[in-house]
């Protein structure tokens, strides 16, 4: 079974990052008035398929002067750490490859070993700019992690949970079907005093953001961050190609780029799945029921059944593909930070409005009960 | 003036400065993707749209769409051999001798032209290097009966560069030697005759 949900997750995975690595492009040009691909297979929908299957052709240089050692080693380890992640999503009710109870918890621990990854590969690959790259990279993804771990944690909060799963039943109809929580209610903006249950209401009404309005600060907040964390633009001074050529993995080629470059993407598509968990509402649908047109009811499906492992499914990834377009949107809009700039944001800007929202988000979840 | 200058070069700061040149741009990359049903459209120089095609992609998917170039550009040279008197002008005239014309004076009557003009010399080698021409067109002034031409064809590139010389000559081989053979037994029945009527001479004299 374990093995099974592994390579499910895999091949979803695999699946999803060739799909956004097209549409980067597409998405690319059109917002730079181009056409992008248009040759291989219907507008070019072919490409990154074959762009893969091309990497995988390529002779697997290592440089002799490199750390061969950690050289080879890095990309595994990256893609590794990233791929672990995926091991807590629930992508419905019913399914997630491993639920564990403190799958917040592991999802950071696990994902700050890319950070290790990366400086393996910046320092084996005895290359100033791949070191260069590495170290920046550290830098900024270990600065990032405070004010999206802050974020996160005020979600956790809210939330009074560390279970992927959990957060996402309380975030829809579907609240009191889970164990342990069957009498737990949902209240407009999350205030009891105001006395309009939206437990069976569901929808966008019983997200986070909306249970908890200043979480919406916190999404923005954590959303910023994870931009940095996956080295995507406007803050990717790690990879700065008219800098630094490619950043740590310039000395890559052939599969181990091919690799890196599936953990760059598995990375984007995991950030975006912890976004849509812990703020979007996670799988649940955003039509609220309303009066006896029960639109919530009607798109979630019956727990344990397909329709309701479909409908699950559906929000997730449409909801995480909204969210990954955001990322290419800003890549393609904003020009690249510079180093004090990036730390500025960090640590003067993002990490004093998080903490302020933690704050918030105790004193709102004394109003929740 | 001054106080446009001053107002350009005015530093904004602030958080909602920074706010609404974030949401600015971001307005304008999602404009631009919403434009994206629209093509440019390859017309030629002349039509109303050519310099107002504002929205949507800029790209043409070159060589399946190209804009169209004018009729009297310059670019890849043809010669209509069957129209061509052999008279060496655009080989003389050519700036970079990319012209190669070898001639032999034809025995018989080889007919005339479409302008009327009375071909009198075969080309068993008509060559023009493509790949050294530079395109002036002072060939295609010079040339008296208009068969040396510009055509609207730019792209023609090869991967050896032997084939950018294009041969124009209508005479295989053979056909030359031939032409050659009968040229020069021509010559030598002339000449003969030369000498015979100079030996008659001499005996009358
Ligand atoms: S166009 Fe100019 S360079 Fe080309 S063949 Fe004619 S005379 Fe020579
Ligand atoms: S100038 Fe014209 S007619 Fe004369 S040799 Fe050249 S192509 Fe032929």
């Amino acid at each position: 079974m374990p093995m099974i949900a592994f390579l499910l997750t895999l091949m979803l995975l695999l699946g999803v990052v060739i799909v956004l690595a097209y549409a980067e492009r597409k998405v690319a040009a059109f917002m730079q008035d181009r056409l992008g691909p248009t040759e291989a297979g219907p507008y070019g929908s072919l490409q990154a398929v074959l762009d893969v299957l091309k990497l995988l052709q390529k002779e697997d240089i290592v440089p002799a002067l490199a750390d061969k050692g950690l050289f080879k080693l890095a990309p595994i380890l990256i893609f590794a750490a990233v791929f672990a992640g995926f091991a807590v999503i629930p992508i419905s009710p019913t399914l997630v490859p491993a639920g564990i109870g403190i799958g917040v918890f592991y999802l950071l621990a696990i994902i700050s070993l890319d950070v290790i990854g990366l400086l393996m590969a910046g320092w084996g690959s005895n290359n100033k700019y791949a070191m260069l790259g590495a170290m920046r990279s550290v830098a900024q993804i270990v600065s990032y992690e405070i004010p999206a771990g802050l974020a996160i944690l005020s979600a956790v909060m809210v939330c009074q949970s560390l279970d992927f799963q959990e957060i996402s039943y309380q975030q829809g109809v579907l609240m009191n079907a889970f164990p342990g929580m069957g009498y737990e209610t949902n209240w407009l903006f999350g205030i009891q005093a105001l006395g309009i249950d939206t437990t069976n209401i569901g929808g966008i009404t019983t997200w986070n953001i909306f249970r908890a309005p200043m979480l919406l600060v916190a999404f923005v907040i954590y959303f910023i961050a994870s931009l940095a964390e996956s080295n995507r633009a406007p803050f990717d001074i790690p990879e700065a190609e008219s800098e630094l050529v490619a950043g740590f993995h310039v000395e890559y080629s052939g599969f181990r780029f091919a690799v890196l470059f599936l953990a760059e993407y598995s990375m984007m598509v995991l950030v975006s799945l912890v976004a849509v968990i812990l703020f979007l509402g996670s799988w649940n649908t955003p039509l609220p029921n309303i009066g006896s047109i029960a639109l919530a009811n009607w798109t979630t499906g019956t727990i344990g059944e397909i329709s309701g492992n479909l409908w699950a499914a559906f929000w997730l990834i449409s909801k995480t593909f909204v969210l990954l377009f955001v990322q290419l949107w800003a890549r393609w809009t904003y020009p690249r930070l510079r180093v004090d700039q990036l730390m500025h944001l960090c640590w003067k800007v993002l990490t004093p409005v998080a903490l302020v929202i933690v704050l918030l988000a105790g004193i709102w979840r004394l109003l929740m009960i | 003036m001054e106080t446009i200058k001053k107002e350009a070069y005015k530093h904004k700061t602030g958080f909602w400065q920074a706010v609404k040149s974030l949401v600015s741009g971001a307005r304008l990359t999602l404009r631009h993707l919403a434009n994206a049903n629209k093509r440019r459209k390859p017309v030629y120089v002349t039509d109303d749209s050519y310099f107002k095609q504002p929205d949507g992609l800029a790209t043409l998917t070159y060589p399946y769409e190209a804009l169209p170039v004018p009729d009297n550009g310059r670019y890849r040279l043809h010669n209509e051999i069957e129209d061509c008197i052999v008279c060496d002008l655009c080989a003389k005239v050519c700036p970079v001798n990319c012209i190669t014309i070898e001639s032999v004076k034809a025995t018989e009557d080889i007919g005339v032209t479409s302008d009327g003009t009375k071909k009198r010399l075969y080309a068993p080698v008509f060559d023009i290097d493509m790949a050294k021409c530079c395109y002036c067109g002072l060939c295609t002034t010079v040339c008296p009966t208009d068969c040396l031409t510009m055509t609207p064809v730019y792209d023609f590139s090869e991967v050896n560069i032997k084939n950018m010389i294009y041969h124009f000559t209508d005479l295989s081989p053979e056909q030359a030697q031939e032409k050659q053979l009968l040229f020069e037994k021509q010559q030598e029945e002339m000449a003969a005759a030369k000498a015979a009527a100079l030996a008659a001479r001499k005996q009358q004299g």
